[in-house]
């Protein structure tokens, strides 16, 4: 098995949900691996080693980045709180209760988020 | 507000999402396309084009001066229009279940028989080609339907000795599909696990396909691009009903010719 992490039978799931899974996960890894090179770096008295481990650190950041990129172009909610808070100013619980008053992201968006349907069933 | 203006409609909260609501219930039935090609995108509204990596040579500007122009494949935005009646979406804000959208189901059908159109057989005012246009296997005759599977399995057959891997699919039309769920062979199977069994993968009802065509699944091989993917948008209104469109920018690449046969019911 690939992944541990399902929660449910994979007759159940369509590939598109499987590749979602496997997405997360990914993104999951990468973040994790962000946060234990960070810790090595601080913990290390060698700096050589820690310029290592902190090139490797920033090197997990592209993969996460692209990860999550993957799972943004395919998951409108996701899509839309991104769009909310990234690049953002101001303090980012603001951000949200701005955003409260507004319509709803899918209400304003439009987009009906079907996207690929292939492993679908009829 | 984007280009869709939908802050601009007289419609509630509520009533989009029963009106986007009946929309996504409905479009994955009818896009069989997106059930058996690549799907890249959506890159949104402004994406305009795709770069085909290829050159056309054109006259140079001046004497000694060469010129290759760049070849793009544009985006094409396809939209179908439909009313609701603002008396059906004020019952909809007073708790009414079931209203009556009968020219957004319209809608819905029309865009997802233009989307499978453009993918099995091509938009030629876009310069798309489509699956069966662009196949570079004869087409299989397939006669009566309970000639199915002899026909499938010639189809699987000439996509493996071009090397072409499974598993595949098939899209059919209505008729066609509708008669192979209702037959079973004589040894009682049913026809339509027949065919699953030969292709290794969906049988599609396809609307807007003519006859059939069984495509490899692999990937790579077919692929929509999608810009902004289907959307429902606000054009007018007056004192009886709003006008809403459904909407999406796309164009459509067979990259490998070899990877689909075309079915032909008669000869």
């Amino acid at each position: 098995m690939a992944s541990e992490g399902f929660h449910e039978p994979l007759d159940l799931l369509d590939e598109a949900t499987l590749d979602y899974h496997r997405a997360m996960s990914s993104l999951c890894e990468e973040l994790e691996a962000i946060d234990w090179y960070h810790q090595r770096v601080q913990a290390t008295a060698d700096g050589s080693l820690a310029a290592v481990l902190a090139y490797n650190r920033d090197d997990e950041k592209e993969h996460a980045a692209m990860a999550l990129e993957w799972l943004r172009r395919r998951d409108e909610a996701l899509d839309a709180q991104l769009r909310k808070y990234l690049f953002s100013t101001g303090p980012v619980t603001e951000v949200g209760s701005e955003a409260a008053g507004d319509t709803s992201a899918s209400t304003t968006s439009g987009s009906l988020g079907i996207g690929s349907l292939k492993g679908v069933a009829q | 507000m984007n280009h869709l203006h939908r802050d601009l409609a007289p419609i509630s909260d509520a009533d989009w999402d029963v009106i986007d609501d009946e929309a996504k219930s409905r479009l994955p039935t009818y896009l069989a396309a997106r059930k058996l090609v690549d799907f890249e995108g959506p890159h949104g509204w402004a994406h305009s084009a795709t770069n085909l990596g290829r050159v056309t040579e054109i006259a140079g500007p001046a004497e000694g001066v060469s010129a290759l122009q760049r070849t793009v494949l544009p985006m094409v935005e396809l939209r179908t229009e439909f009313t609701v009646s603002r008396t059906e979406l004020d019952d909809v804000d007073r708790g009414a279940g079931s209203p009556d959208l009968a020219e957004l189901d319209e809608a819905i059908l029309q865009i997802a028989l233009g989307e499978n159109v453009t993918v099995f057989h091509g938009h030629k005012a876009a310069g798309f080609r489509g699956i069966t246009e662009a196949t570079s296997h004869a087409p299989v005759v397939v006669g009566d339907v309970a000639n199915g599977p002899d026909a499938v399995a010639r189809a699987v057959n000439a996509l493996r000795k071009a090397g072409i891997g499974g598993p595949y699919g098939l899209a059919i039309c209505p008729d066609m599909y509708t008669t192979i769920v209702e037959s079973t062979e004589l040894g009682g199977e049913l026809l339509l696990d027949h065919l699953r069994k030969i292709l290794g993968g969906p049988l599609v009802w396809a609307p807007g396909i003519q006859d059939g065509v069984v495509i490899s699944l692999r990937g790579g091989d077919f692929k929509i691009e999608s810009g902004q993917d289907l959307s429902i948008g606000y054009l007018d209104h007056d004192a009886d009903v709003v006008r809403l469109y459904l909407e999406e920018s796309l164009n459509f690449r067979v990259l490998e010719p070899d990877a689909a046969v075309a079915l032909r019911l008669g000869d």
